[in-house]
């Protein structure tokens, strides 16, 4: 087993080597400090799938919240929205919202004034439309008057350290997974995958057009690097490519960092009880329960867990493109990715969900210049046999990629189902 | 009287359009569910191939000179309905039947069927772009304007050839498939099969022709929902990949496995969809007179902003399964 693993990794170290030598240094350290991202996210859904068997098909949200939390964090103050009413305004919009979910809660418990049954149902919904009304009312007009040129356009950065932003990605994606596994954790696999895809495009939609709160589809940038930029080595005097691969050299080096500290505790954990529990809870939850474990706490901590690594490793990718771009999220690109990684890697092993994430973010961002170089030969070929040259080759090749993707999960799952390096199940004598 | 038939325009007509859409998606997920017991992600793919064909289909017809008074698409819907059905059968020749063989649990299946999606989503985009293509370029999408004038109305009814001709088609399809579910042997050893597939083996039903039939009916109907679709707006390679959500939540929403519930549920989805974002002010203006100065309708008074007109589905889709996670037809439950 540890053969294999050494094996496949040393095969990846060599692909590694293989594509810093075919497209360039630049390009390659930039795709390797993406990869210790994705591990991250990856170790994130092994979590969630590998230890917990929880399907969550909501990645994509979890990464935008990492990303829009750092965006927050870290990006400059925006003195302008500090200094207009908006402040003011949307601390009334907080009231409302506050005020909104006090009258949902009151509902609620209206059977405590003898309110029961149908009339019970008919409050709760009044109060759902009434709360929501109240909360539209001071949101609306703080939205449009921040969004206007008094306001400031948007509220802005804190202007802290992006690691601080990191880590808020990684409070914030909790809190938004405990509201998710609160509500969604009880349902069984299929309709939890539905249910967690359809929060995704909610927090997508929000995240989008919520232009007061994230700028949407203007996009924010550029976001700072909690390491030096390269411009910060050029201004020192380092030439234009040395000065590249340094600063990607430390902004890989604090990924990896995390990295192993996450990968770390995880496997502390994962060979403790903690792990026997959580494989047992998957294998067979109603054995479980009926030693004694509260199962529904259990699965809802797990999900937390992970969730929390998809808004670290979300913060991360941000941060190095500097960029914030909502509509630049896509369920392809951001959902089954990961999962593909997971399936590809194996899951329920920690080193598979890194040697999965690194090896198909690899095998994603390379497929598009590989077919790119299979259609111009194509082409080349079938001009001089006189069929004409394949039209748009660049677009073609960049759609590719999802082909590829789909060819990947399908061969994994046909003879591979256990994954590249599957799980190890430790039988104590 | 003209903010009624405006209504009617904006509500009845879109979301009755969208619904049918989604209820015909929503039979087939719903279906397959129901026989092999698992979340059917490729059906989006399903759709857009299925109008893909049918646009292919009537490029040819146009380019062989046939023309019809009614749109060419729906003329070749049901060669390409067959297509649809052969390439659904042949997608589960290819990619599922192997793993139910091995005996892969349903989750497998499901993110079989997620790679499937990529794939057939990849060379769609392969062979067409990412530009979206329109069945009505050497042709005219007749509107009727139906003047209201004698109901006191200044606006007419405005409802476009291919929405009419598509609810048409779909009441008729959903009548064909309750006859056939109810009537036939074939549909009711799919039922018996639905209920209880161990059962249903026992009491000697062919399993392997009830999940052939499955697909043919799925595909053929996800063809109709994605030509359809096409017609109504214009085609593009993620033309369905967009809507499965709400289809999933149509088809969650009515009872997975329960065909009437899928109806249901696409309709109520689509009407639930068109009614958050309809702008009530355009019916409520006409109390401005009569209401006071500070109690005047504000120009937009719509229950959510247009741009979230997606998200509606998807709160529909989380409430139910909050509140009653089989459906509302007491579907396949946890």
């Amino acid at each position: 087993m540890i053969r294999r693993s050494l094996t496949l990794f040393a095969g990846l170290f060599v692909l590694i080597l293989a594509t810093g030598w075919l497209m360039g240094l630049p390009f390659t350290s930039s795709r390797l400090v993406e990869a210790a991202a994705y591990s991250l996210i990856a170790l994130g859904l092994n979590i969630q799938w590998g230890y917990g068997g929880l399907f969550n098909f909501g990645i994509m949200g979890f990464l935008m919240l990492g990303g829009f939390a750092v965006t927050f964090i870290s990006y400059p103050v925006n003195p302008q929205f500090w200094g207009s009413d908006g402040p003011w305004m949307l601390g009334r919009a907080l009231i409302a919202f506050a005020a909104g979910a006090l009258l949902v809660i009151g509902a609620r418990k209206s059977d405590r004034l003898g309110i029961r049954g149908g009339w019970k149902t008919f409050v709760t919904v009044l109060a759902w439309f009434v709360a929501y009304c109240i909360y539209r009312s001071q949101l609306d007009p703080a939205a449009a008057y921040i969004e206007s040129a008094a306001g400031g356009g948007w509220i802005g950065g804190l202007g802290a350290h992006p690691v601080l932003g990191w880590l808020f990605g990684g409070v914030l994606a909790a809190v938004i997974a405990f509201i998710v596994g609160k509500i969604a954790l009880g349902l069984r696999t299929d309709y939890l995958a539905i249910a967690t895809i359809g929060i995704s495009e909610i927090i997508r939609a929000l995240i989008k057009n919520m232009d007061w709160l994230t700028r949407g589809t203007l996009t924010v940038s550029p976001i700072p690097w909690p390491t030096p930029l390269p411009q910060d080595y050029q201004a020192t005097g380092s030439d234009i490519t040395s000065s590249l691969l340094l600063a990607r050299g430390g902004y890989l080096l604090l990924a990896l960092v995390v990295l192993g500290i996450c990968l770390w505790l995880i496997s502390r954990a994962y060979a403790g009880p903690w792990g026997r529990m959580m494989r047992a809870i998957r294998d067979n939850h109603i054995a479980a329960a009926s030693m004694g474990k509260n199962v529904t706490a259990r699965q809802l901590e797990i999900f937390v867990f992970g969730s929390v690594l998809m808004g670290i490793g979300g913060a991360m990718l941000v941060s190095f493109t500097q960029i914030f771009d909502p509509s630049s999220y896509q369920p392809i690109n951001h959902t089954f990715l990961i999962w593909v990684m997971i399936i590809v890697g194996g899951a329920g092993n920690n080193w598979g969900a890194v040697f999965g994430a690194v090896l198909i973010w690899l095998v994603w961002v390379i497929s598009e210049p590989l077919s790119k170089v299979i259609f111009d030969f194509v082409s080349y070929w079938s001009t001089n046999t006189g069929w004409g040259a394949i039209p748009e080759i660049e677009s073609r090749s960049a759609q590719m990629r999802v082909f590829v993707l789909g060819l990947v999960i399908t061969i994994a799952l046909r003879f591979a189902p256990k994954g590249l390096i599957p799980e190890v199940v430790r039988r104590d004598a | 009287m003209t903010e009624f038939i405006f209504f009617i325009n904006q509500v009845v007509i879109a979301g009755a359009v969208l619904g049918c859409i989604y209820a015909l998606g929503a039979i087939g997920i719903t279906l397959i569910f129901g026989i092999l017991r698992f979340a059917h992600f490729a059906h989006s793919e399903l759709m857009t191939s299925g109008a893909f064909f049918a646009f292919l289909l009537a490029m040819l017809f146009t380019s062989w000179g046939i023309s019809t008074p009614i749109p060419t698409g729906f003329v070749v819907l049901p060669i390409a309905m067959v297509l649809s059905a052969i390439f659904a059968l042949g997608i589960d020749k290819g990619f599922y039947a192997p793993l139910r063989k091995r005996g892969a649990r349903p989750v497998i299946l499901l993110i079989a069927s997620i790679g499937v999606t990529l794939m057939v989503q990849g060379l769609i985009r392969l062979f067409f772009g990412a530009g979206s293509y329109s069945f009505f370029e050497t042709e005219t999408k007749d509107v009727f304007r139906i003047d209201t004038s004698f109901l006191g109305s200044t606006r007419p009814l405005v409802i476009t050839e291919p929405q009419l001709l598509m609810i048409v088609v779909t009441v008729i399809s959903v009548l064909a498939l309750h006859f056939f579910l109810t009537r036939s042997r074939l549909g009711k050893a799919m039922r018996a099969m639905a209920d209880n597939a161990d059962l249903a083996q026992v009491s000697g039903i062919n399993t392997t022709l009830v999940v052939r039939v499955t697909w043919v009916v799925a595909g053929a109907l996800a063809c109709m929902a994605g030509t359809m679709l096409a017609l109504d707006v214009t085609l593009k390679p993620d033309l369905a990949f967009n809507i499965i959500i709400p289809i999933f939540a149509a088809a969650i929403v009515g009872g997975l496995g329960q065909a009437y519930g899928a109806i249901a549920g696409g309709l109520l989805i689509g009407f639930a969809e068109s009614l958050a974002v309809f702008n009530w002010t355009m019916v409520l203006r006409p109390l401005n007179a009569v209401l006071p100065e500070w109690l005047q309708v504000p120009p937009q008074l719509a229950l959510v902003p247009t741009e979230y007109k997606l998200t509606v589905a998807f709160v529909i889709l989380v409430v139910v399964l909050l509140v009653r996670p089989t459906g509302i037809f007491k579907g396949a439950s946890s």
